[in-house]
């Protein structure tokens, strides 16, 4: 991608924003369009970079996939779980219908 | 007074506790207005605290390591029954169930927690203006920033409104407020200190670090709250470390490495003079400096802003206004709309900002060409330092480029922001400890030398750090508030 093309539209904004379940008021999509590209248009520097065949890094320290033993351990109670709910009912959280 | 001084004198019964948190709750009521360090203060659980301490001691039991110290704790950090913001409005009135690991660390070793310190929201910042609660100001310069995001933590230590505190790493949010506020702050190896109850940013760049005012009480902090945790998925089985012992070893031979880049372009001249008179002053010392080169370093802030950007876009998913945290109350049927509203309301601009691009650099077509490339740079600079390492035993550069600037003064501009952060995030990407100690003044305003060294070699940062403190004098100095 050449240097001083535009990485996103204020389509491309909208879009994210919808993926990513974040309202943006109108003069804020327009700022963060500004803001994305000038932000995108600097991380475009590793473009530069071959990285063919190098091996991603996601953890520093390698430890993966951590077992323990199936036996239940003494647990938050349903009561302090559910403390800090908006809405809850008989011991349930409870939210907006989904289907 | 340091730790060791007031533990001392509670244990011989000499101060009770309840005097040590009275006068610090005194100092805080006279300074807190100007410097805005914390969120919640937490005078009533405080004061009972000491009361059960001093009637302890009374018992005759046995006091801890941290007995009677007041300690500030970064509000990303769960407490028990006390309210836990995170610097953001979605999470304003959240009542964690559960003590986060270090907390309950500290209260075993019979510390005191004083209040919950102000934040960048969610830790997403540099100056800590990015908190909803209103932004934080340098107890050296009430104009200036104290740095981000653990500000509060930092201006607490240095303007006594508490004697220890802890604050939280993703790319430099210990050491930068802890360079700008001219207190210690360690941002341990990664895995090194549990995260259990830290709520979440980018979980595999991100570190609990102790701040204090000198390097003793930073090492005594981090003996007590180092060490495996089975909570923590990610917690290394490693034994807790102690880090006092060791401290007062000379520094002779140790090889400390200098990359010309760290001191060159983008680096503040001032800042720069002073950071190499204190590193000529650790030679004097026995140390000596040799040259390095570091490949790839241009390329780690991209590679870090995008993995932590797309980290906090999953982590920051749990924000839908159900289980906890605040919720749109406009009559919706719609799910989708109700959770857009819901983190509309509740997310500031920075962290909207940095979900928008994390999902962006995960989203199809781009997963390749920015999380994935930025996954396969972290490996190549993780090998650079690693390199660097062959040749020296510790790295030294500016702990930030530039001095403490003025509120207000950046953060329209976030790309200007980030570019701060470009010495620090080396360090979380590749894992590795990094000290930031306060090593003079430039126009009245703190610099802080950053020693980074390979993993778990906290040992060689904390020696390091107590020598060029006992020949330098710099904690002693406080603010004039």
């Amino acid at each position: 991608m050449g240097k001083n093309a535009r990485r996103v539209s204020l389509k491309d904004v909208e879009h994210i924003a919808l993926l990513a379940h974040i309202n943006l008021s109108k003069d804020e999509k327009k700022i963060f369009t500004e803001q994305l590209n000038q932000i995108l248009d600097y991380f475009g520097k590793i473009d530069k970079v071959d990285t063919e065949g190098v091996k991603p890094t996601f953890n520093v320290v390698e430890v993966t996939n951590v077992f323990r033993e199936d036996k239940p351990k003494p647990s938050l109670k349903s009561e302090s779980a559910l403390s800090n709910a908006p809405e809850k009912e008989r011991g349930y959280f409870k939210t907006k219908k989904i289907v | 007074m340091s730790s060791r001084e007031i533990t001392k004198l509670v244990k011989q019964g000499q101060l009770s506790a309840v005097e040590v948190i009275s006068s610090v709750l005194e100092r805080i009521t006279q300074v807190e207005g100007r410097i805005h360090a914390f969120i919640s203060i937490m005078k009533g659980e405080a004061l009972k605290r000491a009361q059960e301490i001093d009637k302890k001691l009374k018992e005759n039991k046995q006091l801890g390591r941290l007995a009677g110290v007041p300690i500030a704790i970064k509000d990303n950090m769960c407490t028990a029954g006390s309210r836990t913001t995170c610097g953001s409005h979605i999470l304003e009135n959240y009542i964690p169930p559960y003590n986060a690991t270090v907390v309950d660390r500290l209260l075993m070793e019979d510390a005191i927690i004083i209040g919950k310190t102000n934040m960048d929201e969610f830790a997403m910042g540099t100056t800590t203006e990015n908190s909803y609660f209103g932004p934080t100001r340098n107890p050296w310069d009430l104009k200036k920033v104290p740095g981000g995001s653990s500000g509060g933590s930092t201006a607490a230590v240095s303007a006594g409104e508490a004697v220890l505190s802890l604050g939280s790493d993703t790319g430099g949010s210990v050491r930068c407020p802890a360079s700008y506020c001219s207190v210690v702050g360690l941002k341990p190896t990664y895995g090194f200190v549990s995260r259990y109850g830290l709520i979440a940013y980018a979980d595999s760049l991100e570190q609990i670090g102790p701040i204090a005012k000198d390097v003793y009480d930073c090492a005594l902090l981090f003996s007590v709250i180092n060490g495996y945790d089975p909570k923590d998925s990610t917690s290394v089985r490693k034994d807790k470390t102690e880090y006092i012992s060791g401290l007062e070893e000379s520094v002779e031979g140790i090889r400390i490495g200098v990359f010309s880049e760290f001191f060159g372009k983008g680096v503040d001249v001032d800042v720069s003079d002073v950071v190499q008179k204190s590193l000529k002053r650790l030679e004097s010392l026995g140390a000596s400096l040799v040259d390095i080169s570091l490949l790839n370093l241009s390329y780690s802030l991209p590679t870090y802003y995008i993995i932590a950007m797309s980290e906090a876009s999953s982590n920051l998913a749990r924000y839908d206004g159900v289980r906890y945290g605040l919720c749109s109350d406009d009559e919706v049927e719609n799910w989708k709309v109700f959770y857009s509203d819901t983190r509309q309301k509740g997310f500031g601009a920075e962290v909207r900002r940095r979900i928008i691009l994390g999902t962006y650099a995960l989203s199809a077509g781009y997963f390749n060409e920015y999380y994935l490339k930025a996954l396969q740079l972290r490996t190549l600079i993780k090998r650079g330092f690693e390199k660097a390492f062959e040749s020296c035993d510790v790295i030294a550069s500016p702990t930030m480029p530039v001095l403490p600037f003025d509120i207000g003064e950046k953060i329209d501009d976030p790309l200007s922001l980030y570019l701060c952060d470009i010495h620090t995030v080396p360090a979380n990407l590749t894992g590795m400890p990094a000290l930031s100690i306060p090593c003079g003044f430039s126009d009245g305003l703190p610099v802080g030398l950053q020693l980074t060294a390979p993993l778990f070699r906290e040992d060689v940062l904390f020696k390091l750090g107590q020598a060029l403190e006992k020949s330098s004098g710099i904690p002693i100095l406080s603010p004039n508030l």
